[in-house]
């Protein structure tokens, strides 16, 4: 495994600003994440845990749904009364999968943006597009029992390994995410404190500069 | 500016105390840093590589203070930092559950999360079932029906059998549950060979394990 930095957060404002930095990956149940950092696959050069964050509630929706926070453990979704009751082929789904110690773990927002379980993407002495964009694809050509049968192109035919993905598509599921934003009324130019010479945010100094509106957004949230 | 690269003077870095200072501490922090840390320094200076990280942990009731470079596995913390061999290390990639720890009081595959990600948290090992020199009716019972023949999945199937019949007696559903909507799914031989699907054993001892789960579980908690 390569080094990396540790750093955990509890709240959504320092994940997000630890997260967007050069070579950070978010960390929660880390079962797909740790697999693929002892491969080599993922080299991540930091880790920001968000396992302090408070998504871990199911929560009833006014419309009579669920909101199930990214964090929820996937044994803890698939035993919930209410997904049991009424959206038991989501139940289904999450125990069919994996085993009991890695679902105990395994987060509900992991299992959606878990990597694909292509054996040509695990090989690193193997070409691969979506590990290394623009080296081909050997599962074109190679062994290709789990591969995609419709939606494939020329470039890659790896599929989305999650069976609770597809229990949430066929439920219309809709993935919630921090999509806010505020406006500054000035268009920023290298002359500006926020840019360097060559037109980079310096993040830090902004996160500083408009604390007040960036805490805002996240105020009533 | 624009200073042709001929009439600038070879050696015109002026030497200053600052600069000293600073490569001398450069220096220092390099020779500091294991190899690998070095291969995938940070882009982001304001963060430097920190390599070690000290955490405390509740390790079967006893409190243990580590400094590990965060990439160590719970179960190489278990093994390598406190000597705790117990927990075994099979494939090393959360498929074969010989290193199932509880967290918590959950199972976990303690191969597949890194120990800083359990600061403050208490963890229950192999080591840690028996009391008072009295065996864990778990172990017992693995005795009795001689649950194992080289003994190297034992430790991580009888953690996961203590973690299972919790999680059993919570009334948690498995995927060969008839009826997701009964709330407290009987605990049938198929139950348990389900629920312990991620304890594999090479030696094939699964009816003696299951046998020996039975009995335990039919024992007053």
């Amino acid at each position: 495994m390569k080094a990396f930095i540790y750093r955990r957060v509890d709240t959504a404002t320092r994940a997000a600003a630890a997260a967007v930095k050069p070579g950070a990956k978010i960390i929660a149940g880390g079962t797909n994440l740790l697999d693929l950092m002892k491969l080599q696959v993922e080299t991540p050069s930091a880790l920001v845990d968000i396992n302090a964050l408070p998504y871990d509630k199911i929560e009833d929706t006014p419309d009579g749904g669920l909101r199930i926070g990214a964090l929820v453990r996937n044994s803890d979704l698939a035993a919930d009364s209410r997904v049991r009751k009424r959206y038991g082929v989501l139940s289904r789904a999450l125990l069919a999968g994996a085993s009991a110690q890695l679902r105990n773990k395994a987060t509900t927002g992991g299992n959606l943006l878990q990597r694909t379980r292509c054996y040509y993407f695990y090989d690193v002495t193997k070409p691969c597009n979506k590990r290394n964009p623009g080296s081909g694809c050997a599962a074109l050509a190679g062994f290709n029992r789990i591969h995609a049968i419709l939606g494939a192109s020329d470039q890659c035919i790896a599929t989305h390994p999650s069976d609770m993905a597809v229990a949430m598509r066929a439920l219309d599921a809709r993935v919630e995410t921090i999509k806010k934003f505020r406006l500054i009324e000035q268009i920023l130019t290298a002359e500006d404190e926020e840019l360097t010479p060559t037109m980079k945010l310096k993040r830090n100094l902004v996160n500083r500069k408009y604390k007040e509106l960036i805490d805002g957004m996240y105020a009533d949230a | 500016m624009d200073e042709p690269e001929s009439t600038r003077a070879p050696d015109t870095i002026e030497i200053t105390r600052r600069t000293v200072v600073e490569t001398g501490t450069t220096a220092l922090l390099l020779t500091a840093l294991p190899r690998a840390a070095l291969a995938a320094a940070p882009v982001d200076d304001s963060e430097p590589p920190s390599p070690a990280v000290k955490i405390d942990l509740q390790i079967n009731g006893r409190s243990h203070s580590l400094t590990l470079d965060p990439r160590t596995t719970l179960l190489d913390a278990l093994r390598e930092h406190l000597a705790l061999t117990g927990s075994k290390k099979g494939c090393d990639h959360g498929q074969c559950g010989a290193c199932t720890v509880l967290i918590e009081g959950r199972r976990i595959n303690s191969c597949l999360t890194l120990a800083v990600m359990h600061n403050g948290q208490s963890v229950t090992t192999i080591e840690g079932l028996a009391e008072a020199g009295k065996l864990h009716p778990l172990q017992a019972a693995f005795v009795e029906h001689d649950g194992f023949q080289c003994g190297y999945c034992t430790s991580g199937q009888i953690c996961s059998a203590v973690g299972m019949l919790a999680e059993s007696r919570s009334g948690m559903p498995s995927n060969v549950t008839a009826d997701l909507a009964e709330p407290q799914p009987e605990l049938t031989d198929a139950e348990i060979r389900e629920r312990m699907s991620g304890n594999i054993c090479r030696c094939a001892a699964y009816p003696n394990i299951v046998a020996a789960i039975k009995q335990a579980a039919e024992m007053p908690t």
